[in-house]
């Protein structure tokens, strides 16, 4: 079977001259359909950059993107995007933004009144799935982050596109409430079965999560090392003190931190303390 | 000092870093912020020394407002000069909103117009008067020109930095649920934008009220602003201090309209307090 999504010798570049950066060089990567996949890299590797070129919000300077088969020429309501946070509409109550996309000729063209009957349905579905109907009618900035958080993402399967793209969106959410998400995301997963490429800063959750687990590296952004997760693929909470799972999370940690260039701060930092101690 | 066992810190007093206010003090130190000046006026201008001419008391000035409203025909002046700011406002906001919108958002129209307006808004809006006497002639529809080129530039930067501020998530989001262009700067943009574009509005209203004394410079004979030019040149100081006080008050009605109507319209904004 083809994969869901084809990133084949992508490269960019951002900026001209001395001001030249490259962001991404020679990225391949084959994302299955239905497939959980987490990047992960330390700061400056691109794995944002690789997210936004695969929802189109970014171009690519070499290489191509095929989403269904199809070169990515820009966005699509077929790989809808999940934002760390401001994305929400705050002049919509929680129930307009989820069926935002309603409004957009994309989404009422060609529709049967069944349809659009069943959208509302789904609307209603997606609330409850979410756990969010209490603040059906709630303004978005009366919410808590994590319940804004599962704002954004019912309104991004609302057009139910079969890809999800999620760009570090628990990355502003405290530890509990981070958990919590972990097991709606992995729920919505399993029910709804997009495919799902999901950037994190945080190990731990990205293995949580995933089938793989893609370590990128800086200067150039490249891809270093494809981890496969060795859970299965129910995940429960308790997996998180599997010695298999905390191997790999000490594994990847490792990989990070020798990929990040971190070895010239540790450097710096000696020099700092040597001169301290005159 | 030593602590006592079960002492428990004090609620902080108003004169607290950032320290709470009540309501019933909020608007007790607000009156007494309005009327320490007006009971200063009032005792420096009863001295004995002090001529008039020089500075009117409160009573004078007083007695000048009725007199005014009698014998002169307050309302018409107060009618006309609400007109002309009003139009020339109006004017400047249909024409500076759009412009402000594809400024904020396409970055070719930022650049042909931006370094433009901004080189405009220094130039002085009062010495385009011989010109606008010039062009647009001595009728109605000059002294609103006037007012038109003293706020529509600055009203179109502040629009444009308004749109600007709009955040990229919430852009980029209806792009990926399949926005077009134009539903995304309809949809998007614009309804994102309208507490700040309404707040613009509100601060350049008050600058279409300053240039109303300038608007009626040219030729006019009639209005608050042309009032107070001809006192001064009969030395009727109290119907000067008449003119200024009521431009005060009819901007501070219409701030508040603003104010009001942002409450209305953004409910979302003004959950709390």
């Amino acid at each position: 079977m083809s994969p869901k999504i084809s990133i084949q010798q992508v490269g960019k570049v951002f900026g001209e001259g001395s001001h030249r950066v490259e962001a991404l060089k020679d990225v391949s990567l084959d994302i299955a359909d239905n497939e959980f996949v987490t990047f992960v890299g330390a700061s400056g590797c691109g794995k944002s950059t690789l997210l936004r070129i695969i929802g189109g919000l970014e171009y690519h300077t070499a290489g191509e993107v095929l989403a269904n088969g199809q070169p990515v020429m820009g966005p699509g309501a077929d790989r809808a995007m999940v934002f760390q946070h401001y994305s929400l509409y705050p002049w919509l109550r929680v129930m307009e933004n989820i069926k935002f996309s309603r409004r957009l000729r994309h989404g009422r063209e060609n529709l049967t009144s069944a349809e659009v009957e069943a959208a509302s349905g789904r609307a209603d579905a997606l609330l409850s799935l979410m756990g969010l109907n209490a603040a059906t009618h709630a303004w978005p900035n009366e919410l808590s982050g994590g319940m804004q958080q599962r704002v954004a993402i019912a309104r991004a399967l609302m057009g139910r596109p079969e890809i999800l793209l999620m760009d570090e969106p628990f990355g502003a959410l405290d530890a509990q409430t981070r958990e919590v998400m972990h097991d709606l995301i992995l729920h919505v997963h399993r029910l709804e079965k997009p495919t799902l490429a999901f950037v994190t800063h945080d190990v731990e959750e990205a293995i949580y999560l995933a089938d793989r687990v893609v370590l990128m590296a800086p200067r150039p952004g490249r891809i270093d090392t494809i981890y496969q997760v060795p859970l299965p693929a129910e995940r429960e909470q308790d997996m998180k003190h599997t010695p298999e799972f905390l191997r790999l999370k000490k594994e990847i940690l490792a990989r990070i931190r020798e990929t990040s260039g971190m070895e010239t701060d540790q450097n710096m930092l000696d020099q700092l303390n040597m001169q301290e101690a005159i | 000092m030593p602590s006592r066992p079960g002492a428990r810190p004090r609620r902080p007093g108003m004169w607290a870093i950032r320290g709470p206010l009540s309501s019933r003090q909020y608007w007790l130190f607000a009156a007494l912020g309005l009327l320490a000046p007006l009971g200063l006026w009032w005792v420096v201008s009863s001295g004995a020394t002090v001529d008039k001419v020089f500075l009117p008391g409160p009573v004078d000035v007083f007695n000048r407002l009725i007199k005014w409203y009698a014998e002169d025909d307050l309302l018409s002046d107060m009618g006309i000069s609400i007109y002309r700011v009003t139009t020339g406002f109006l004017v400047s906001a249909v024409i500076a909103l759009p412009l402000g919108l594809l400024i904020g958002t396409f970055r070719p129209v930022q650049a042909v117009l931006e370094p433009l307006t901004d080189f405009i808004r220094y130039m002085p809006a009062v010495a385009f008067i011989p010109l606008v006497m010039l062009w647009v002639g001595i009728e109605e529809s000059s002294k609103i020109a006037i007012i038109f080129i003293g706020t529509f530039f600055q009203m179109v930067l502040m629009m444009a930095e308004d749109v600007r501020r709009v955040p990229l998530a919430q852009i980029e989001a209806a792009q990926t649920m399949g926005a077009t262009r134009g539903e995304s700067v309809k949809l998007v943009i614009f309804q994102s934008a309208k507490p700040a574009l309404l707040d613009t509005l509100r601060v350049t209203m008050g600058w279409a009220w300053t240039y109303l004394v300038v608007a009626e410079l040219v030729a006019a004979n009639s209005g608050l602003g042309y009032s107070i030019l001809k006192a001064q040149r009969f030395l009727q100081t109290d119907k000067i201090f008449v003119g200024i006080l009521l431009i005060g008050l009819i901007g501070l009605v219409m701030d508040q309209l603003f104010r009001l109507a942002h409450r209305k319209a953004f409910p979302w904004l003004h959950l709390r307090s």
